[in-house]
């Protein structure tokens, strides 16, 4: 964990807890106004991530328009995920991490079998291989959306930094046990994540990490918060968003 | 950047479709397997905003980010293949003379364009209003939902090692082009980009070519 220590926040305001096993799915719904702390909790974790308005789904993370609007290729605190509609999703209140991929997308079926081989349900039970691509089409299934839903995604505790070149590299070590990352919604946000390997991981192991998830009541950002005010381009989205909810 | 210009092979007096798209407009058509597509900026530094789709399956389509992880590289140039979000090869690039194109940068919006730049500029054109007519268009049910990750064809957004993305003046001129053959059958939908507000297009949206070679 870094030096940093993460913004403490009053426990009474817990609404849950949970622990997601690596190679795990998981969907939920956040509402504005509620934060979700996400715990690399053995360190070494990702957790492949996505967000849609849950009013109505056909607004989205957008990669590119999070990227562009803060000039930015990853995310940390400050920033925030903006929706394809230009409005904030979510807002990174509080990360000890310090870069959170964006660029790496999701590992699928091939992947997993050329890199660490074949391991199915009926040998290998609930230790079987999962790939980020089936799990993210498996949850957003609940929801009436499908393959044509799973857009470019977070990876939240991986890192990926670019050469002059264009070469991607693979940052092992970037998130240790206990590090966290804070997102506040600012929406009300269907989350779905997949706790598989990252793409680009290199290591040889299928050994996906755990996380813990905790949602409590934090408010939404005000006048003088942060990330609102860390470029101008996030006060327009922020203010497209509170046009919404006026 | 990583590539050197590889021209291409091919004579423009053997191409089987040639036409002109001017910008703001969008063009959607469906490329066999084994064509050859080219795209010519013809007066230089246009963005030329790319999505293809499995034409058997549209629910396959071109993924941003499969494309780029199976390189290890996040520019397309000559010898990329354009994979899908079943990670199967939908295009190879086979000719390139502008040297590389971006495919973080995404498509605008008029939301986008609010974000960005100014409440006020929610009214002028967009990629994103260019594609959603396209589709409209086309009529098999395609839809906003259909609109993924981009390509931006002679669009310049470096990303520096410690993070940074911006978008800068293209490396593009009058002449250049991008070649690539269909490895399945495709449909290509482009948006020829009206943005005014950033030197993707040098401030100056312009007409690019598209042809087609039979295999």
């Amino acid at each position: 964990m870094n030096d940093t220590a993460a913004a403490t926040f009053d426990t009474s305001q817990v609404l849950w807890e949970e622990r997601v096993p690596g190679g795990a799915h998981w969907s939920g719904l956040l509402r504005r106004g509620n934060t979700l702390r996400v715990t690399d909790s053995e360190g070494g974790a990702n957790v492949s991530m996505l967000f849609y308005n849950y009013e109505d789904k056909l607004e989205r993370y957008n990669m590119a328009d999070t990227l562009k609007g803060q000039h930015t290729a990853y995310l940390t605190k400050g920033n925030v995920c903006y929706s394809d509609m230009g409005r904030v999703l979510c807002s990174i209140s509080e990360d000890t991490c310090g870069w959170h991929d964006t660029i790496g997308g999701v590992s699928n079926a091939g992947l997993v079998r050329r890199k660490y081989g074949q391991a199915c349900y009926q040998e290998y039970r609930n230790e079987f291989y999962r790939n980020g691509f089936d799990s993210l089409v498996n949850e957003l299934g609940k929801f009436g959306l499908g393959k044509r839903d799973l857009v470019a995604n977070l990876n939240l505790f991986s890192k990926v930094s670019v050469d002059n070149d264009g070469n991607m590299q693979f940052r092992e070590g970037n998130s240790r046990a206990g590090d966290l990352i804070d997102l506040r919604f600012e929406m009300n946000t269907l989350v779905v994540l997949s706790t598989c390997q990252h793409p680009l991981d290199k290591a040889p192991k299928y050994a996906p990490m755990a996380i813990d998830l905790t949602a409590w009541r934090s408010g939404t950002a005000g006048p003088d918060d942060p990330c609102r005010n860390s470029c101008a381009e996030n006060q327009r989205a922020f203010t497209n968003t509170e046009r919404m909810f006026a | 950047m990583r590539s050197e210009l590889t021209e291409s092979t091919l004579a423009v007096k053997d191409a089987c479709f040639r036409e002109v798209v001017a910008a703001g407009e969008p063009f959607m058509k469906e490329i066999k397997k084994g064509q050859m597509l080219r795209i010519l900026d013809l007066e230089g530094n246009q963005a030329v905003d790319t999505l293809f789709y499995s034409a058997r399956d549209p629910q396959e389509r071109y993924d941003a980010n499969n494309t780029i992880h199976e390189q290890g590289n996040i520019y397309l140039t000559t010898g990329t293949i354009l994979r899908s979000n079943e990670s199967r090869p939908m295009l190879t690039i086979i000719a390139d003379t502008c040297g590389r194109h971006d495919t973080l940068g995404g498509a605008c919006s008029a939301e986008s364009n609010t974000v960005r730049y100014a409440l006020e500029k929610r009214h002028m054109h967009s990629c994103r209003d260019s594609f959603l007519m396209a589709l409209s268009e086309w009529d098999n049910g395609m839809d906003k939902r259909d609109l993924s990750s981009n390509i931006n064809f002679f669009m310049n957004v470096p990303v520096t090692p410690e993070g940074g993305l911006t978008f800068e003046d293209g490396i593009s001129e009058a002449g250049r082009y991008v070649e690539m053959r269909a490895d399945m059958d495709v449909i290509v939908l482009i948006s020829n980009c009206p943005q005014l507000n950033n030197p993707c297009n040098a401030y100056n949206p312009t007409p690019v070519e598209v042809l087609v070679w039979e295999s």
